[in-house]
């Protein structure tokens, strides 16, 4: 069952073209197209709160989706991964602030200047395996953080950096309502980047590299530029999603991006399936949207006895970090596939419906 | 003439084991030889030297008269050195076709960058070397299987599919470490036809190790046999196979030697097939 094909009885393909586009039928890709399109209308609906949320999930995604080039297709590990989120932030933030350079430009720039960083920190990180990746990993995360706080000329030390709103040749964007627009255009290149970058020669190359790497070599694969390439990758995606946050915000500190970030960001693609580029968004979704429902949940019970017992709205954050916690466990010992996977099946469900047993 | 391989001397130690000690043999262009002997004499570490994955300790090995001894296992491919594994090495989690695709690794052009945009000829490019790997797939008849998730496959389609990938590189010469153990009769006679075609009709030089003695006579030009990591013997298959050493060394005892139970492949357990 779990394998069934989701392909309609009769949709043959008639060229190798045809077989390898990114939507395996028309029907998925019509759907995906009406979603964008839905998408597309939340700023004229929804409030400015859930806007600002459907934002945090679109840039928090693309990071994620760095990090699932690394932990999910090539099968290393990182907790440094908010460093590179930071420092994509205070380089765009850098760039426009001193140099006649639009936001819209500094964006990219930021991506490929933190991709160079991530490829420095790769050239060690490749060489290593198991516990001592996830040190060196962590090292880089306390090196960048460090270099931060001392270095005030970059990222103004102890004071937050400003960051300028989204700009191109004088004319400036300004509030939630066209910003979300900007990060949606990332979000979905960023996605059909990847998508294709996995059904080309190197995406393959990483996940061979995962999957046996002895054998990897046999194909005449560089295992260590591969390992090396993909913490650029993941480093690429976490500075571009920097550099949207940090013109969303306007300011940008070290404030939120510890360690605890990291491992929020590993969260999102646990959860929502390693290795599986539509789970990262559901993951990040799931991720961002916990805390908004552990508040929902706390108001609902407001004066209760569970409230009088847990104190819920002193204790909100330390629960949710809480939650967070048995969730990621939840899902490693229930779930190891994630979101993705439950998706698949509940789809190949109604399928066959009212014949899937 | 230049031999399309050349073992000289080789020497292989892992601590105080002494894997292979001073082998020496030579592969013509176009030939199909087999390497034979008992378990633990040394044939898959002879294989490991030729595709890179051990270092000899002494010794040479020369690929079309190149010294090849301390190339990088990666850089051989492109030479055309491709093989398959004795225990199964599938990328497990991906299709059948992408599995044959990473064979053609070396022969593909596009990178991350015009990979990911699927553009400036990555898109035409992987669209030719899709159609090769399915001329592959047709010849070794996994059409019924070709997005099937690799690991999910009964252990004969497995190796089957290993011996799709090695031949995607496009190898000169191909090295098949045991590639007919654990399979039927049935499956085992498909696989000596499609070695013999890789011979014969792809123009490739095998080097097989293989127990079964049947196969080995009825389609090896000529065979080399290790025992305790020594060559006991080398030449055409009846030759060797009369040869004292060889009979005491092991087909003394018993028919059935050659399949020893400490090597036997690990059988996907019933759960895995049906999963
Ligand atoms: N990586 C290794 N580490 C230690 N010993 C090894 C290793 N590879 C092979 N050997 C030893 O070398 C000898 C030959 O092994 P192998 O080449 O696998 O034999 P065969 O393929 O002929 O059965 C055996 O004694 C085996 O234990
Ligand atoms: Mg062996």
């Amino acid at each position: 069952m779990a394998n069934a094909s989701l392909i309609p009885a009769g949709d043959f393909r008639t060229s190798y073209a045809a077989d390898t586009t990114i939507f395996p039928t028309k029907t998925s890709r019509n759907t995906a197209i009406l979603g964008v399109i839905l998408i597309a209308f939340a700023p004229l609906v929804l409030t400015g709160y859930w806007l600002s949320v459907l934002i945090q999930i679109g840039i928090f995604g693309i990071a994620a989706l760095g990090l699932n080039i690394l932990v999910g297709f090539t099968g290393q590990i990182s907790i440094g991964h908010a460093a590179f989120f930071l420092l994509g932030a205070y380089t765009s933030a850098y760039l426009n602030n001193n140099l006649p350079i639009p936001v819209f430009f500094t964006i990219p720039i930021a991506g490929v200047i933190t991709a160079l960083v991530g490829l420095v920190f790769g050239v060690p990180a490749a060489r290593l395996k198991g516990l001592y990746l996830v040190i060196a990993t962590l090292a880089a995360q306390y090196i960048l953080i460090d270099f931060f706080s001392r270095a005030e000329w970059f990222s103004g030390g102890s004071v937050p950096a400003s960051a300028n709103p989204f700009s191109l040749f004088g004319y400036t964007l300004r509030g939630d309502k066209s910003y979300f627009y900007v990060v949606l255009a990332y979000l979905l290149v960023s996605y059909l980047l990847v998508t294709n970058l996995m059904r080309t020669r190197d995406g393959r190359a990483l996940v061979a590299v995962r999957d046996h790497y002895l054998s990897a070599e046999i194909m005449g694969i560089n295992l260590t530029k591969y390992r090396t390439l993909s913490f650029g990758l993941a480093a690429f995606f976490a500075g571009i999603a920097g550099a949207l946050y940090a013109h969303y915000q306007l300011v940008v500190s070290n404030e939120g991006f510890g360690i605890e970030r990291s491992i929020l960001f590993l969260a999102m693609i646990i959860i929502g399936g390693i290795g599986s580029i539509s789970g990262t968004l559901m993951g990040t979704a799931f991720v961002v949207l916990l805390p908004e429902a552990m508040e929902w949940i706390s108001m609902e019970l407001k004066g209760g006895t569970i409230d009088r017992a847990l104190q819920l709205n002193n204790n909100l954050t330390f629960l949710r970090e809480i939650a967070i916690g048995l969730i990621i466990i939840a899902f490693l010992v229930f779930e190891p596939d994630g979101l993705a996977h439950r998706w698949r099946q509940i789809k190949a469900y109604w399928k066959l419906y009212p014949f899937s047993h | 003439m230049e031999h399309a391989l050349e073992v000289r001397n080789v020497s292989l130690r892992f601590g105080g084991v002494r894997a292979l000690s001073e082998v020496s043999f030579a592969v013509n262009d176009g030939e199909l030889f087999s390497i034979i002997g008992p378990n633990g004499a040394g044939k898959t570490s002879i294989v490991n030297c030729i595709s890179g994955r051990y270092r000899p300790t002494e010794g040479q090995l020369f690929y079309h008269g190149r010294d090849i001894t301390a190339l990088k296992p990666n850089a051989r491919a492109p030479l055309g050195i491709g093989r398959t594994f004795q225990n199964l090495a599938l990328f497990h989690h991906m299709s059948v076709l992408d599995n044959i695709m990473v064979g053609r690794h070396h022969l593909l052009k596009n990178n991350f960058f015009t990979g990911a945009l699927y553009w400036l000829g990555a898109r035409r490019e992987e669209l030719e070397h899709r159609r090769k790997v399915e001329e592959i797939i047709d010849f070794l008849d996994l059409q019924s299987v070709r997005k099937a998730t690799a690991g999910t496959l009964s252990y004969g389609l497995r190796k089957r599919v290993e011996l799709a990938r090695a031949m995607a590189l496009e190898p000169k010469l191909i090295l098949l470490d045991e590639p007919m153990a654990g399979m039927n009769f049935e499956e085992k006679e498909d696989m000596a036809r499609y070695i013999v075609d890789l011979n014969e009709e792809f123009g490739m030089t095998v080097v097989m190790i293989e127990h079964d003695m049947g196969v080995v006579m009825d389609i090896s030009n000529r065979v080399v046999v290790l025992d305790f990591g020594r060559k006991i013997a080398e030449g055409d298959p009846a030759t060797v196979l009369a040869d004292p050493h060889v009979k005491r060394a092991y087909l003394g005892e018993e028919d059935e030697v050659l399949v020893d139970p400490d090597d036997a492949p690990d059988h996907p357990s019933v759960a895995e097939r049906v999963a």
